[in-house]
């Protein structure tokens, strides 16, 4: 008899534990939903589940497009952005952690732009790139450029200057000093910034597809939804938007396990 | 090969116009093959001193001499051992060793054959594809040497190697080192604070003293090896260097 998995900590109790208040929101949501008998308000699980069921079909969101189409345009959109972002912020972020010149050019400059959020970009997104991708690829690069700078800035600057000298004497010219001791000792901080800059370039292009004009992509389904009163197309709405966020949060995370691990080794 | 210390100095400034001496005219020659252990309290600068000779910093005055060229920077002949060891964590044991070889563009079965025949010079053989983080703290020393020899320098620089580790991995250590530059006839300059050590493994030690530092004497080591820290002679020559490192300290 295996007497760990009576241990409150083994692995059967926890992962049980994760499952509680989900299922219990689910039930309230329930009770509640029948209580309150106003669809327009809260609708009953199954029809929300009849629209999560149903992810090719355009008939239950009345013609915003099915849940699928929109999220892989949602996703195109976003993976765009976030590829911009990291092109410019990870080499300027190295320039930046390696030279104080680059450092002193840009960073007054980025620390004004920093505080300003992605959203607020929005009205010159639509002046200068009018409604369409370019402007949506803006304001998710916007979101994702920052936390991939920064992280990226710190990773650089994290690098031990031991390994680099070691890397000197060994013979590393600059140029292989840089792809082979700063990128990779570099790289897993550059990795968590890559990480966070998905996560809010997720949130942003779901707010731009709320943008006037927009007729396509999580965010338009749902706030066309709303117009009209589709409360059930909305909530499924969020749920697909929630479960593609923790989805590509989880692969970053397993390739930081696969790929760094020697980080979690080091003190 | 020739290594010759020609009056080096080094000031360093501190809080923008007080001038600290850090080393003071130091000048001293490195025979073809010697093991000389430079040998001095914290704060006197025989880091900086290494660190000099390796072309990491540059003295404020005074010159490093190799074959009668100047050191002015990093240099693959002169090989240097990190106190903390400063292994690349990312890559595995073979991949640290092989980095050297990989910089100066070495063909792959050439890299495997130089590191294979390193590995079991270390006693390492079967720990390639290990990663640093998984080694011990002797371990990891001793891929840190033949990372630095793999490239076959001409001198090695040792910085306090051993100075993280416990007595009984550091007296192996010791004895293996006198091995590998028994089996190599490298030149090493070895950085300690430690008086039975420097006697231990030296021809010559350079006993520095502190602030500045300078050399109060260098000591012939003449004994035959393996050396018995037991021994009447061992004990002789321990109590002269540490009568040398009494007298600088200041009262305090």
């Amino acid at each position: 008899m295996n007497r760990s998995i009576f241990r409150p900590g083994s692995i059967p109790w926890r992962s049980a534990l994760k499952f509680l208040l989900p299922v219990a929101i689910i039930i309230g949501w329930e009770v509640l939903a029948i209580i309150l008998d106003n669809q327009f308000i809260l609708p009953r699980l199954e029809s929300v589940f009849a629209v999560l069921i149903n992810p090719f079909s355009g008939e239950l969101t009345f013609g915003s497009g099915s849940l699928v189409d929109n999220a892989i345009i949602s996703l195109g959109r976003v993976i765009a952005g976030f590829l911009v972002a990291a092109v410019l912020a990870i080499p300027l972020g190295i320039g930046m952690g390696r030279s104080p010149i680059i450092h002193e050019l840009f960073d007054s400059f980025l620390q004004l732009l920093r505080p300003i959020p992605p959203l607020a970009w929005v009205p010159l997104a639509l002046a200068w790139f009018k409604i369409g991708l370019l402007s949506m690829v803006f304001i998710i690069g916007m979101g994702a450029f920052f936390p991939i700078l920064l992280n990226t800035l710190d990773g650089v600057k994290g690098v031990k200057k031991t390994w680099i000298e070691a890397a000197e004497i060994l013979g590393a010219k600059e140029r292989q000093i840089l792809s082979r001791v700063i990128l990779p000792g570099a790289a897993p901080t550059i990795w968590t910034g890559l990480r966070v800059g998905f996560g809010i370039a997720w949130m942003c292009v779901v707010a731009a597809e709320m943008m006037p004009g927009t007729n396509s992509g999580l965010g338009y389904l749902i706030i066309s939804s709303y117009n009209f009163g589709q409360v059930p197309v909305i909530i499924a709405g969020m749920v697909v938007i929630g479960l593609i966020g923790i989805g590509f949060d989880y692969l970053f995370k397993i390739v930081e396990q696969r790929s760094f691990a020697w980080r979690e080794l080091e003190r | 090969m020739t290594l010759k210390i020609d009056h080096l100095s080094k000031r360093f400034v501190k809080g923008g116009q007080e001038q600290v001496n850090s080393l003071s005219d130091i000048s001293f020659e490195v025979e073809d093959s010697e093991f000389i252990c430079i040998l001095g309290p914290s704060g006197c600068g025989k880091t900086t001193l290494l660190r000099i000779i390796a072309g990491l910093d540059s003295p404020s005055s005074g010159q490093v001499l190799m074959n009668g060229s100047v050191i002015d920077k990093p240099n693959p002949k002169l090989g240097m051992i990190f106190q903390d060891y400063s292994l690349f964590p990312w890559r595995t044991v073979n991949g640290n060793i092989a980095f050297g070889l990989e910089m100066q563009g070495t063909k792959k079965d050439r890299i495997q054959a130089t590191t294979e025949k390193y590995l079991s010079l270390a006693g390492l053989s079967g720990f390639g594809n290990s990663y640093p983080n998984e080694l011990s703290g002797g371990m990891r020393q001793r891929v840190a040497v033949i990372r630095a020899l793999a490239v076959e320098p001409v001198v090695l620089l040792m910085d306090e190697p051993f100075g993280a580790l416990d007595a009984q991995s550091r007296n192996k250590l010791q004895h293996d080192l006198i091995d590998i530059w028994e089996k190599t006839r490298k030149t090493i300059l070895f950085v300690t604070h430690s008086v039975d050590e420097a006697v231990f493994l030296a021809d010559r030690i350079v006993v520095l003293s502190s602030r500045p530092g300078h050399i109060s004497e260098i000591v012939p080591v003449q004994q035959p090896r393996p050396r018995d820290r037991t021994s009447v002679e061992f004990a002789k020559i321990r109590r002269h260097v540490l009568e040398l490192i009494n007298q600088n300290i200041p009262v305090q």
